[in-house]
Formats: C-alpha cells, sequence, structure tokens
C-alpha cells in the first residue's frame, strides 16, 4: 500500500443527457432525459466510494461517464490529474491503463469464442504492454492471484461457473494495475454463497495494489460491506453522499431513511418488530422530471418549498453532504412516528393511498477495523 | 406443517392429506451432455393458508419445484416422477388439459420476470379478462368490472385508466402489480411465487412483498414463495425450506431456521450474507467453491464438496454415502451425516460468530 492516499479522481458538475427524438420522417429532438444531472465526486487512491440508487436513478450512466463509455453531456472528469472529459477516443487509449471497469453480468462480459487467455492478455495486446516474464506468465500470475486455476489458461468462458466468470472479468480489470476500477452491480448477479467470495477478493486486491473502486450498486448491504464513503443517487443526481458510518448511522437525506429502511434483516424477530417508511410509487421518469427537489413527489417531509426551489448539496458536517430543505435526523424521524406526526405529502392522486407505516434503523457499529 | 419423512412408501387416503403434500418428486431433463437430475426425493406437505418459502442458489431445484407442481414440466421435455396431492387430487397424474384447468383457478404462479409474463400486444385488462373467462363462464362486462376492481385491489392507481395501458406502458413494480392481480383473479389456493421482487428496487420490493401479505391473510391463499433473499424469507414465510443440489437439505418453521439451523449449507448461507443489522465484519465468510454441476453430482452428500465439516464425520461416509432428510426435533429436519449434539454445536459456534464474537 502507498503510504498516502492521494487524489486520483476529480468528477465536476457532471451531465450526461439523451436527446428524445419523436418519431416520423423528420425526426426532432423533443426533449431530453437527463439520466445524470450535475453531479460531483472525488475519490483517493485504495479508497472505495460506494454509488447506490434504485433503477433509474443515474448510477450507470454516471459510472460509464466517467469512464468515457458515454460522451458525458457537460461537467470535468480528472482522471489522475488530467482533464478526461472532452478527449478523443485517440487520446484516451493511453488513459484507459488507469481506469478500468467491472461489469455485472458475467455471462455478457467475456467474448464467449476467446479462451481465458486470450481475455485476460487482452489488455496487455491492446495497450502494447510486455510484461516481464511474458504475457503467459503475467496472466497465469493474474489467474492464481483472483483465485482460478491457471491450467485453465486455455479454457472457453462458458466451461465456468458464473463466480468463477467474475473472477475473469475482475483479473482482466486489474490486469494493467489500474488506479481506478469502476464496479458496475459486479455481485447482483451472483449467488449470495459466491458475492461474499468475490467481496473479499476485491478487498484483498484494493489493500495490495490500493485501486479505488467505484463502486456501483443497489444493494446496501454489499455496499456497506466495501465501502469507505456513500452516494446516494436519486433522478440523476446527488442527493446525500457521507463516509460510510454516517450513511448507514445518522443519515439525513429522506430518501436515504427510506432506502434503509426498506432492506431485510434476515432475522425474523427483528424483521416482525421493524417498521418501516414505505414509499409511494415509482420513480419519476427522467424526462420529466418533477420541479424543485426530484425526490418531493415520494418524500414524507415534502412541502411548498421543495416544489419551488431546488435543494442545494450543502456539507453540513465535515464530508457530509445533503440536498434537501428539510433533512431529519434519525431520532427525529423515530420520534415522529411515534408521535404519529409523520405525514404524507398531499397526495399526487396517481399514488396509492398507504399510510407511513413507521421506520427503523440499524443500530450504528463501530467504524471499520 | 411440514412432515417430509412419514410420506415417503404409504398411501394415504385422499381425505387424509394437507392441503398440499409432495411425494418423493422427481425431475430430470435428458440433454446432450447426460441426463441432469434436477429434483431427487422431494417430499414435504403444507397446511392451508400457510406460506413455506423455499431457498436456494441457481441450480438448487428451487423453480422447478414450482414448475413440476404446476405441470409445466413435462411441456420443457422433461420426466416427473413421484405424486403431487393438491387439496386431494394428485396433479402428476392428470392429462395435460386437466392439469391446465387447474392452473390459473385452483393454482396460479407470479415470475420473477413481469415484463416476460405479460403479453406486450394486449391490453393489461383484457390479459386478466381473458384469464377469467377462460376458467368461469361469465360475459366480458362482467368479467371486466371484476378485472377493475383487482386492479384497484392490488394498489393501481388510476386503474379506470391503467387497464387500457400496455405492459411497456406500466413501471416494473406496476407490472408485477398487474401480475399479482392476474394470478389471483380466479381465488386461486395455491399462489406460487417464483422470486417476485427480486427483479424490483427494494423499496418498491417492499411495497410488493407487503401485497403479497395482505392479500394472504384477505383470501387465505396458501403461497409458496420461492427465493434466494433470506432477508425476505425472515419477512413473510411461516415455514423454511433448504434446497441444495436438487434436494431439501434442511426444513423447518422460520424461526427454528433462523435461530437453530443445523445442516452447514444453511449456516453457510447465513454467514455469507452482508447484514445491516450487525456490527460491520472485517469480512465475509463465504462458503468455498461452487455450487455443483447438476450433471456430475458428488457421490454422497451433494454439499460435502464445501462443507467445513465433512472430515468430523467417520468412515468418511459423507463422501460415499447419500444422507437422508431426519427430524432432528420437532418439525425440523436435516440431511446431514454429522450426529445431532455436533451439528448443535457448530450450529452455536457459527451463530456466536455472526453476532460478532471473536474467533
Amino acid at each position: 500500500m502507498t503510504a498516502f492516499p492521494r487524489e486520483i479522481l476529480r468528477v465536476t458538475d457532471l451531465r450526461t443527457h439523451f436527446p428524445v427524438r419523436s418519431r416520423g420522417l423528420i425526426p426532432r429532438v423533443v426533449g431530453q432525459v437527463k439520466a445524470v444531472d450535475g453531479i460531483s465526486l472525488r475519490l483517493d487512491s485504495g479508497e472505495t466510494l460506494g454509488l447506490v440508487g434504485e433503477s433509474g436513478s443515474g448510477k450507470t450512466t454516471a459510472a460509464r461517464s466517467i469512464l468515457r463509455l458515454i460522451r458525458p453531456t457537460g461537467g470535468s472528469i480528472e482522471l489522475d490529474g488530467t482533464q478526461i472529459a472532452n478527449l478523443s477516443q485517440a487520446e484516451l487509449r493511453p488513459i484507459r491503463r488507469k481506469a478500468q471497469m467491472i461489469f455485472q453480468d458475467p455471462y455478457n462480459a467475456l467474448n464467449p469464442r476467446h479462451t481465458v487467455g486470450g481475455i485476460i492478455s487482452a489488455p496487455f495486446r491492446i495497450q502494447g504492454v510486455e510484461p516481464p516474464g511474458g504475457v503467459k506468465a503475467a496472466v497465469q500470475e493474474l489467474m492464481e492471484r483472483v483465485g482460478l486455476n491457471p491450467e485453465h489458461y486455455n479454457r472457453y468462458p462458458n466451461e465456468f461457473s458464473g463466480g468463477q466468470r467474475q473472477r475473469i472479468g475482475v483479473a482482466r480489470a486489474i490486469a494493467l494495475r489500474p488506479m481506478l476500477v469502476v464496479c458496475d452491480e459486479p455481485v447482483s448477479a451472483l449467488d449470495v454463497s459466491i458475492q461474499a467470495q468475490i467481496i473479499n477478493l476485491l478487498k484483498d486486491l484494493q489493500q495490495e495494489f490500493s485501486i479505488a473502486y467505484l463502486f456501483v450498486a443497489h444493494d446496501l448491504a454489499v455496499v456497506r460491506q466495501i465501502s469507505h464513503r456513500v452516494a446516494v443517487m436519486y433522478l440523476g443526481h446527488i442527493v446525500e453522499s457521507a463516509p460510510r458510518s454516517v450513511i448507514y448511522s445518522a443519515p439525513l437525506h429522506p430518501y436515504t431513511h427510506s432506502l434503509l429502511s426498506a432492506v431485510p434483516v434476515p432475522d425474523p424477530k427483528i424483521q416482525k418488530k421493524r417498521t418501516r417508511i414505505m414509499l409511494h410509487g415509482d420513480v419519476p421518469s427522467p424526462i420529466d422530471p418533477p420541479s424543485g427537489c426530484v425526490f418531493r413527489t415520494r418524500c414524507f417531509q415534502a412541502q411548498q418549498r421543495c416544489t419551488d426551489e431546488v435543494p442545494p448539496l450543502i456539507e453540513v458536517a465535515p464530508d457530509h453532504l445533503v440536498a434537501c430543505h428539510f433533512p431529519i435526523a434519525v431520532a427525529d424521524v423515530a420520534a415522529s412516528v411515534r408521535a404519529g406526526e409523520l405525514t404524507v405529502p398531499e397526495a399526487d392522486p396517481e399514488a396509492p393511498e398507504a399510510p407511513v407505516e413507521g421506520v427503523h434503523f440499524i443500530e450504528p457499529g463501530p467504524p471499520h477495523p | 406443517m411440514i412432515n417430509a419423512k412419514e410420506m415417503e412408501g404409504r398411501t394415504q387416503p385422499a381425505s387424509d392429506r394437507p392441503f398440499l403434500s409432495v411425494e418423493n418428486l422427481a425431475v430430470s431433463f435428458n440433454t446432450e451432455d447426460g441426463a441432469v437430475r434436477a429434483l431427487d426425493g422431494v417430499s414435504f406437505t403444507m397446511e392451508r393458508g400457510r406460506t413455506l418459502a423455499v431457498v436456494g442458489e441457481s441450480g438448487s431445484g428451487k423453480s422447478v419445484t414450482a414448475q413440476a407442481i404446476m405441470g409445466l414440466v413435462r411441456s420443457q421435455g422433461g420426466h416427473v416422477s413421484g405424486e403431487i396431492w393438491l387439496d386431494g387430487q394428485e396433479l402428476n397424474r392428470l392429462q395435460p388439459d386437466e392439469v391446465q384447468a387447474l392452473r390459473g383457478s385452483e393454482m396460479a404462479m407470479i415470475f420473477q420476470d413481469p415484463m416476460s409474463s405479460l403479453h406486450p400486444f394486449y391490453r393489461i385488462g383484457d390479459q386478466i379478462v381473458e384469464a377469467i373467462l377462460a376458467h368461469r363462464k361469465i360475459g366480458k362486462p362482467a368479467a371486466r368490472r371484476e378485472t377493475l376492481e383487482m386492479l384497484k385491489h392490488v394498489g393501481i392507481p388510476a386503474a379506470e385508466r391503467r387497464i387500457d395501458a400496455y405492459p411497456h406502458q406500466l413501471s416494473g413494480g406496476m407490472r408485477q402489480r398487474v401480475m399479482i392481480a392476474m394470478a389471483l383473479i380466479n381465488s386461486p389456493q395455491l399462489l406460487i411465487a417464483d422470486e417476485p421482487t427480486t427483479a424490483l428496487d427494494v423499496t418498491v420490493q417492499a411495497q410488493i412483498l407487503e401485497l403479497i401479505a395482505t392479500l394472504k391473510e384477505e383470501f387465505g391463499t396458501t403461497v409458496i414463495l420461492i427465493t434466494h433473499d433470506l432477508g425476505i424469507v425472515a419477512d413473510v414465510a411461516d415455514d423454511v425450506a433448504v434446497m441444495y443440489g436438487g434436494r431439501l437439505v434442511e426444513v423447518g418453521s422460520t424461526s427454528v431456521i433462523y435461530d437453530q439451523p443445523e445442516m452447514p449449507y444453511t449456516l453457510g448461507l447465513l454467514s455469507s450474507i452482508p447484514r445491516m443489522d450487525r456490527e460491520l465484519p472485517k469480512r465475509l465468510d463465504p462458503i468455498r467453491g461452487n455450487p455443483p454441476s447438476p450433471i456430475n453430482l458428488p457421490p454422497g452428500c451433494v454439499f460435502q464438496p464445501r462443507c467445513n465439516y465433512s472430515d468430523r464425520v467417520r468412515d468418511g461416509a459423507c463422501l460415499s454415502v447419500r444422507p437422508e432428510l431426519l427430524p432432528t426435533a420437532p418439525d425440523h429436519l436435516v440431511r446431514c451425516h454429522l450426529p445431532a449434539e455436533e451439528r448443535r454445536q457448530i450450529s452455536e459456534d457459527v451463530r456466536r460468530i455472526l453476532a460478532g464474537a471473536p474467533r
């Protein structure tokens, strides 16, 4: 491990919009899907930032834009001091050595006609890197490192199980010793017993090579296990970000509260006693997001001001940022639930009418050992 | 309650049978690589109104169990043996058209992916109306009224308008509500939900689980919930059946499975999930290795290659002898060669570590 963490990624006001075109002979642009609408984040070496959100929150688009797999509409992306937001594909090639990606679906992310050796050695070939001792030795060392049998060098992806395929994807991503690896839902397609293996592997590799991870996932329990800091996305915006222990024990944004309260806990005794914040309806369409605060249509705190004004992302404590006009502390949520004061916002006629049922919070644990 | 072992080899008069009784169910498929025994000797019973969660990883046989009960395996080229008694009727002997008549009326199923289970060309209301008319002789207007009622019931907002929507116009959560409405429209006795919330976001998952629980209370439906998520099991199930390698490996009430699990696989599953209600462990404790290939199952206990404790069994029985599913306590069955005291000791040790005790 390097002695001091240093900043390797700084994203400022990143925006990725997709045009919506009308059908017909002459398509016209009739709107914009603001998949990512002005997010800022930073990442140090050896650090993991968990980026969480539901489907449609823009987390995957954000991750892909940061790696320039999608061209962002605006904003800046500084990777290791280089501005990459506007580089051409040719200019990006040497940069790719520094930043790699692990994909969600280990079945589709590997070319079925290439051998494992061919897949893992591709980064060396493409970047023209000749590792000391030769490519084959380097690949076999990588295979061993990620827990694959090096003798399986000449096998094809279909001969491996889902967990082993994800190990192949990990080996390919770390082949060139990148500073940054973007992991897009790397364990959500895997069985529970295998998820834990891959999470442990990613943590070990981070220790060994000081890799920074941008870990995109919807599973808050998994994110807690691997992240140092967590950013919560909703409808293209970061609504709250904080160090892990703060997000899980002292969140302030109503959306973070409801996400945490919805994670099932594998213990019937706790689960039965637990009451939750039930969110109404679904995430609104990003083509036509609500005015003001994007979360207001589903928020139990919403008031008139939330319709009129966009809440800025404010640093309320060191490294704890919240975008909410009416942030609410854990104790206050619980208290208002007990007092029956939590009221549902003026119901949108589209939303089903169900009462807010209260809330349960996870007891804070000590910081990571 | 579940009572697997006593069923074997006995033929009971229909009236004595519990509401659902699956006896020695086995399913195999012929493939190019040889016969795949997807299910082997699965027996369990359910009383009316209970919720059974069938838990397992991919390839464990949990979905095949559901499909076999619904009579959907033969059409996929599978061979089914054993007996399935539903409300006094043996299903495995019925002709395909007789099972067809029961499907939708006596028993119904909700699938993981509502987009691929709804027909993209037809309005959702028309699809539900068709489900009614397939089983009951009522007029179309009456069926449509009933459909509208049911859509409101499962929490579809603006149901009067949405009844004429196409599936792609609805969100994932709404589509799953439509699936539930369609499954319940003919008041089935048995509802099988195969990973009903896996494709949904957590906040929507909570809504759907709540809905299934409420409707179950209301209609008195018996529910089989197929899932890999031990979190949602804790939420809704009365009983749990853990499957591995095409077999039941541990069966018991939900509290037994969470508080006193004995099968090393169940313990491994509970250890490997990251949990929000516990202090953060430095590392997760996964089950080593990979799930077995159903074409090439190990000769002894199917879990043996991944088990941490098989060396504690004398004579290497785990390597050569298939263990039986045997009662270890009332309402608790375990398939494991380890002696019961040893299993309980292991279970206690593992749970102490899970609760945060030093190793």
